[in-house]
């Protein structure tokens, strides 16, 4: 019991932290049709960020705001720079280009930070809490408990602000969006801001468990999107439930089947799901009306 | 206009001269490919530091054989395939006499075919132990073997009277080849291997493995994690998250300062088999390494703004083989220098004293290894 609850544990740290690029990866999707694969360096840009700032004496929670405003402004940068230019382009043209600028920011951080792993503190110290039997670090409820108030605070934000509310139309019907004097091009600049922030964030609450280097954001830009499309991709419930799902898929394989298969039996079970639902566990289905 | 060149190159050439004393002939071009990016970068970027470094001052000492030297050095990313292709170009185009470096053991085996057909002798400085088992003719290394880390822990844990050990290792080439290394001697020094779990190089909690361990049927009485990189730090956190209260051992893959700020207060008491360059200051000054390694850490030190750590020392050993080799061959063709190397009897380097032979393209015994636990936040030899 105490063992399959340390799992628990295990997978729903990384699982959240897999459901925010998720959520990321499904906001800038629902603004333009586009896979964002900078994702991941929104994370790692968090991370390395307020690792630094932190390093040069500035106190930590001024240096994560920092890391946030850095990771906006890349966002944005990459809308208004990137993919703003291409507009006219299809989906498959600027989800390259989205390739294209991580690797220019992860490359661009590697000549500004270093090529070594980093961490900072912990947010309320190391001594692991004792729970039945499992023992969780203070840190993973930062990160659980992160995740939750991110995904509440963009809940109301999409739900209760005149500018989520536009979002969303922008999301149901681009072109009715447009004509009902919704500016469209601002909405996606948002969802790049927006989503920069979510990165960062997670890059940050999740930094001092399992460390930082530039090339960290690859990896999990790679399992966000399989969180996303096991979600289903373009619903944020989805997401959440699918990187959460993702991440105790991986902790349980590893400790109950084979942790040298690990991620070969989380993306089995993805595959298989896909089959069966190919939209997804929470998606719409896509239907072409003729 | 021809003229000019000539007059501009004389020109140059007495200005360097004033330094070196004939470098009219052509410089000694030496290759190297390392992963001075990527993942291994912390094991890359020391070792590329380590050769400029040297090869100055070499060459301000004279150069070798009345020739300067001259560095062809390739980043390989940390890819194989990259790093074949540099072999490949370092063989051909550059036309270089021998190769230090092969950060790794994936690029390290990548490159080998491509020297072995070119009968360059390539130095690699990476630790596992198929580079020189079997012997190839023109395939040297300087860093210990995976092999005997295994050996050296299980010496230790010998010693200290525990026999039943957990094993956890990363699945990348470093981690997978001594997992198999350990799992292969553990029985000539009484030991049991009773759990053996693996995890993948982006992983990022390793508490479902260590979890396993813990509870194996009887219980361990010593876990040892094979690995390098931030997969040991993850691992050492997760081991006091998990207060496993058994004895953790490293390889000598963690033997940098990286590892204890990345493990923190959690690295206390890991013990790990490591070069004497580790703890230089605290060798008795009757240990033959003793000058070798404190020179070495003085120097870098002094000149890179960074601690020294052991893998720029394999890249130093390596390259003072090849010189050493160079000048008493004699020569630069291929195979005397081979031969040369071959020969090397007591050099004295940070990884150890050498002394290779047909059979043995490593030369380094198990006293090579001292036995290293982290104290204080420090590295405390224990013998």
């Amino acid at each position: 019991m105490d063992q399959l609850l340390q799992f628990v544990f295990s997978g729903l740290t990384v699982g959240a932290v897999y459901a925010l690029v998720a959520l990321g990866f499904t906001l800038i999707y629902n603004a333009s049709d586009v896979i964002n694969f900078a994702q991941g360096e929104f994370v790692m840009l968090g991370g390395m960020v307020t690792v630094f700032a932190h390093a040069a004496g500035v106190p930590l929670p001024l240096a994560a705001l920092l890391a946030v405003a850095v990771a906006v402004v890349t966002g944005l940068a990459l809308h208004r720079l990137a993919i703003e230019p291409a507009r006219g382009a299809n989906a498959v043209t600027l989800i390259i280009i989205t390739i294209g600028a991580s690797i220019l920011i992860r490359g661009l951080a590697q000549i500004l930070f270093d090529k070594q792993f980093h961490r900072f503190p912990s947010f309320s110290g190391e001594d692991p809490i004792s729970v039945l039997g499992a023992s969780i670090l203070p840190q993973s409820l930062w990160v659980l408990g992160g995740a939750a108030v991110i995904v509440a605070a963009l809940w109301l934000f999409m739900e209760r602000t005149l500018l989520g509310k536009a979002v969303r139309a922008t999301a149901a019907n681009r072109l009715a969006a447009r004509l009902v004097g919704i500016d469209t091009a601002l909405v996606l600049a948002l969802a790049f801001g927006v989503s920069g922030a979510i990165g960062a964030l997670a890059g940050i609450l999740v930094t001092p468990i399992t460390l930082t280097s530039v090339t960290v954001g690859t990896l999990l830009a790679l399992k966000g999107f399989a969180a996303a499309m096991l979600g289903g991709i373009g619903n944020p419930v989805g997401a959440v439930a699918g990187g959460l799902v993702l991440g105790l898929l991986e902790a349980l394989a590893a400790g109950f089947i084979s942790s040298t298969y690990k991620d070969a039996v989380a993306f089995i079970v993805i595959i298989a799901v896909l089959f069966v639902m190919p939209q997804g566990l929470l998606g719409k289905r896509a239907v072409e009306r003729v | 206009m021809q003229r000019r060149q000539l007059i501009g190159g004389l020109a140059g050439a007495a200005l360097l001269a004033l330094a070196t004393p004939s470098l009219a002939q052509a410089p000694i071009r030496i290759g190297s490919v390392l992963s001075v990016t990527g993942p291994a970068s912390f094991l890359g970027d020391p070792e590329a530091r380590t050769l400029r470094l040297y090869i100055e001052r070499i060459n301000q000492a004279g150069g070798v054989l009345g020739r300067r030297l001259e560095l062809v050095l390739y980043d390989d990313g940390g890819d194989a395939n990259r790093a074949r292709t540099f072999a490949t170009r370092l063989v051909e185009d550059d036309r270089v006499i021998a190769v230090v470096g092969g950060t790794t053991t994936g690029t390290s085996m990548a490159m080998i075919p491509v020297f072995e057909e070119a009968k360059t002798p390539f130095i690699s400085l990476a630790g596992g132990i198929e580079i020189i088992e079997p012997v190839k003719p023109f395939t040297f290394k300087t860093p210990h073997t995976d092999k005997m880390a295994c050996e050296k822990i299980f010496e230790d844990l010998k010693r200290r009277g525990l026999t039943r050990v957990g094993l956890i290792s990363g699945t990348g080439g470093f981690g997978a080849s001594m997992r198999n290394q350990c799992l292969r001697v553990a029985g000539d020094f009484g030991v049991q291997i009773v759990a053996d779990e693996r995890y993948g190089p982006g992983d990022t909690d390793m508490t479902p493995q260590l979890t396993r361990i813990r509870n194996v049927a009887g219980g361990v009485q010593a876990v040892i994690n094979a690995d390098f990189g931030q997969g040991p730090a993850i691992v050492t956190r997760n081991f006091a998250q998990l207060n496993m209260g058994v004895p953790l051992y490293q390889s000598h893959g963690v033997a940098s300062r990286s590892f204890i700020e990345l493990a923190g207060a959690a690295a206390e008491g890991v013990r790990l088999p490591a070069a004497a360059l580790l703890v230089a200051e605290q060798l008795p000054d009757n240990d033959p390494q003793k000058r070798v390694v404190m020179e070495y850490k003085q120097l870098f030190e002094s000149t890179q703004n960074q601690p020294v750590s052991t893998f720029g020392g394999h890249a130093y050993d390596g390259l003072m083989i090849l010189v050493e080799a160079i000048k008493r061959a004699n020569s630069t063709d291929g195979t005397k220098i081979r031969d040369a190397i071959r020969a090397t009897r007591g050099f004295i380097g940070t990884g150890g004293v050498v002394n290779m032979s047909a059979t043995d393209h490593m030369g380094l015994d198990l006293s090579a290894f001292r036995m290293i636990e982290i104290r204080g936040g420090t590295w405390k030899l224990i013998d």
